[in-house]
């Protein structure tokens, strides 16, 4: 069977989905089952205890695993504030650490991203970092612990899909640390072509919660997710630009040997 | 360079010829842009613009969703203070009226912030006419403190202060700083505040700039509708929203587009505000700046609330009182400005669902 581990988590499926943008939580249950989704990650921002109608956290059934997000930071101080806060809320290691300094395009500080997951590290948790797709930036966070490195397809909510296809290929062949493609998958197509390239899963929010049937849209996102991780198993052919139905510089070869 | 720089640029810029430039032909190449200029931005605030307002609120909408998802932010404001030492003409609390003025000590400040909490709402507007010596710094700063331990966020919504006041009110837990600019033309600012400190133009311009290098999470503006010339307001309200996002990028920028209404005084606006405007206002200001918060208030009615909730609203007042410590009890001091949608907290994220839309309590965790 083939199954991801990583930060602790032992899973059958490689799509994570985010919680932000739907138009009322109860939808959530039944996005997590339409994409057989078994992490769901969640601003601490808006856990709210103190209203459970309100509180996202009293929707996620319980065999779904809690990944809490720091959105909101704008610095490596900030985050680990929040994932500790997490910590307790949750009694859970699992963090995304999301740290954002520009609220115009929403684009992550890989540096003071980096900062944090060594901090957050050393204190045991399994940190999942949100970054610009860039090596060195990587191999930091990776250098620094962090458990999964999730660069960005395109900007945040804008369902571009891969525009940083080619960055996010380098990742994949150079870091040895999971990558999973979060921000900007538009469409179930966006989601294949990253397993295909063989991420180790990928991250919605916008894609679906933007769509006019969220839940149909989940299923075509968990389908398309299936599709391109068995294409990546199964190895794709090699790609060719020219046809080559037969070859005529050397088909003599084939007539025996020359006298 | 501050935004008063951007705004002088247009000072002699001839607004009524380029308003009839603008036709049909020309809005419709607009709104097929993926992104659009200023002056773009100010065709869309003409008339010939109002025949497309569902092109536009078409358009505003699928942005709104795609950077804000289907939630709003709901808050609620509370008045501290109604000493005012300014004389602005629209204003129910001017100095020029002669009624009951109130300021709320420690102990009620804390009563109708338990109050507001118990409404479930986790996100407060403080608000105060201007007085810094009924209500200097030192009162303020202890006001946030009380209003921190009952409310995730707490913004302020006070007289232009100075850096270093600034600096302290974020010591003391403010998160953001909202200021109207009231109106951006700077000759009938002068006619309507002839006295007092409101009368500095300038430094009331550059609030938001000394709020902003102070590292507020959330920076809030915008013109009073209804004071000065509609295209123009809006205008120059979008650039300065725009000015505020380039330059303090850590920043939350949002909008509000307060329409005047009735207050003591009997002040009659030089310009009605139609809905029709209002959508336009708003649509054409999400097209120029697709990441920007819009708060629409209980200004506003409740059906026209809900009908603007789907065009990019991110965030709605809730169970406003606009009379000094009016949630604790009724009073004889006036609001600011008469409410027009008197709904409960229950009501309101009963008609956010309604439109298929989540009301979000809390949006910001104190760290």
């Amino acid at each position: 069977m083939d199954r991801l581990k990583i930060g602790g988590l032992d899973l059958t499926n490689r799509v994570f989905v985010g919680s932000g943008k739907f138009p009322n939580n109860s939808l959530i249950p039944q996005i997590l089952t339409a994409l057989q989704a078994q992490v769901i990650t969640v601003a601490v921002r808006r856990f709210d205890f103190n209203n459970p109608v309100e509180n996202i956290l009293s929707y996620i059934p319980k065999d779904i695993k809690i990944m809490p997000n720091t959105s909101g930071a704008r610095n490596a101080k900030e985050a680990v504030t929040i994932a500790r806060l997490a910590r307790e809320a949750v009694n859970s290691n699992l963090v995304k650490i999301e740290i954002i300094n520009d609220n115009k395009y929403l684009l992550p500080d890989n540096y003071e991203t980096a900062r944090a997951c060594e901090i957050l590290s050393k204190e045991n948790f399994d940190v999942f970092t949100y970054m610009n797709a860039d090596l060195p930036s990587a191999r930091d966070m990776k250098n620094a612990g962090a458990a999964a490195i999730m660069p960005l397809g395109s900007p945040i909510g804008t369902n571009r899909g891969l525009e940083t296809q080619a960055m996010i290929k380098i990742l994949i062949e150079e870091i040895d640390t999971p990558i999973i493609v979060d921000a900007g998958i538009g469409k179930p197509s966006d989601a294949c072509q990253c397993m295909e390239m063989g991420c180790a899963a990928v991250m919605i929010n916008t894609a679906i919660s933007s769509s006019q049937n969220p839940v149909l849209m989940a299923e075509a996102f968990r389908d398309g997710v299936l599709a391109g991780r068995k294409a990546f198993l199964a190895k794709l052919g090699n790609v060719s630009h020219a046809a080559r139905a037969s070859s005529p510089l050397t088909n003599f070869l084939q007539d025996g040997e020359s006298k | 360079m501050s935004f008063l720089e951007i705004k002088r640029s247009y000072d002699n810029f001839d607004f009524d010829s380029f308003s009839k430039s603008v036709d049909a032909d020309e809005i419709k190449k607009i709104l097929a842009l993926p992104k659009i200029s200023e002056l773009q931005f100010l065709s869309l605030l003409t008339p010939a613009a109002l025949p497309f307002l569902e092109d536009m609120a078409t358009k505003a909408r699928s942005i709104s969703i795609k950077h804000f998802g289907k939630s709003i932010v709901l808050f609620a404001p509370l008045y501290v203070s109604n000493f005012c030492i300014n004389n602005c003409a629209y204003c129910g609390f001017s100095t020029r009226n002669n009624i009951e003025r109130k300021i709320l000590s420690f102990e009620e400040v804390e009563e109708n912030a338990k109050i507001v909490a118990g409404f479930g709402i986790r996100h407060i507007l403080l608000l105060t006419s201007e007085n810094p010596l009924k209500t200097p710094i030192e009162y303020l700063g202890k006001c946030v403190e009380i209003l921190k331990k009952h409310f995730d966020a707490v913004d302020i919504e006070v007289y232009p202060l100075k850096e270093n006041e600034y600096k302290e009110l974020a010591r003391c837990g403010a998160d953001g700083i909202t200021i109207f600019q009231e109106t951006y033309d700077e000759a009938l600012y002068k006619t309507l505040h002839t006295k007092g400190p409101k009368s500095n133009y300038e430094f009331r311009l550059q609030t938001l700039e000394r709020a902003g290098t102070m590292k507020y999470r959330n920076l809030n503006l915008g013109a009073l509708l209804g004071l000065g010339d509609f295209s123009k307001e809006v205008f120059f309200a979008g650039l300065h929203a725009k000015y505020l996002q380039q330059n303090f990028p850590s920043s939350d920028v949002g909008i509000s587009f307060p329409r005047i209404r009735e207050a003591e005084g009997g002040y009659q606006p030089n310009t009605i505000i139609s809905d029709a405007m209002l959508v336009e206002a708003m649509c054409a200001v999400r097209l120029f700046i697709n990441r920007i918060g819009i708060t629409i208030s209980t200004r506003e009615n409740n059906q026209l609330r809900k009908n603007l909730i789907p065009l990019g609203v991110t965030k709605m007042s809730a169970a406003s009182n606009t009379q000094v410590g009016g949630y604790a009890k009724q009073n004889n001091t006036k609001g600011q400005f008469e409410i027009s949608d008197g709904s409960t907290v229950d009501e309101i994220k009963k008609m956010i669902y309604q439109k298929g839309y989540q009301p979000i309590m809390k949006d910001w965790q104190p760290l």
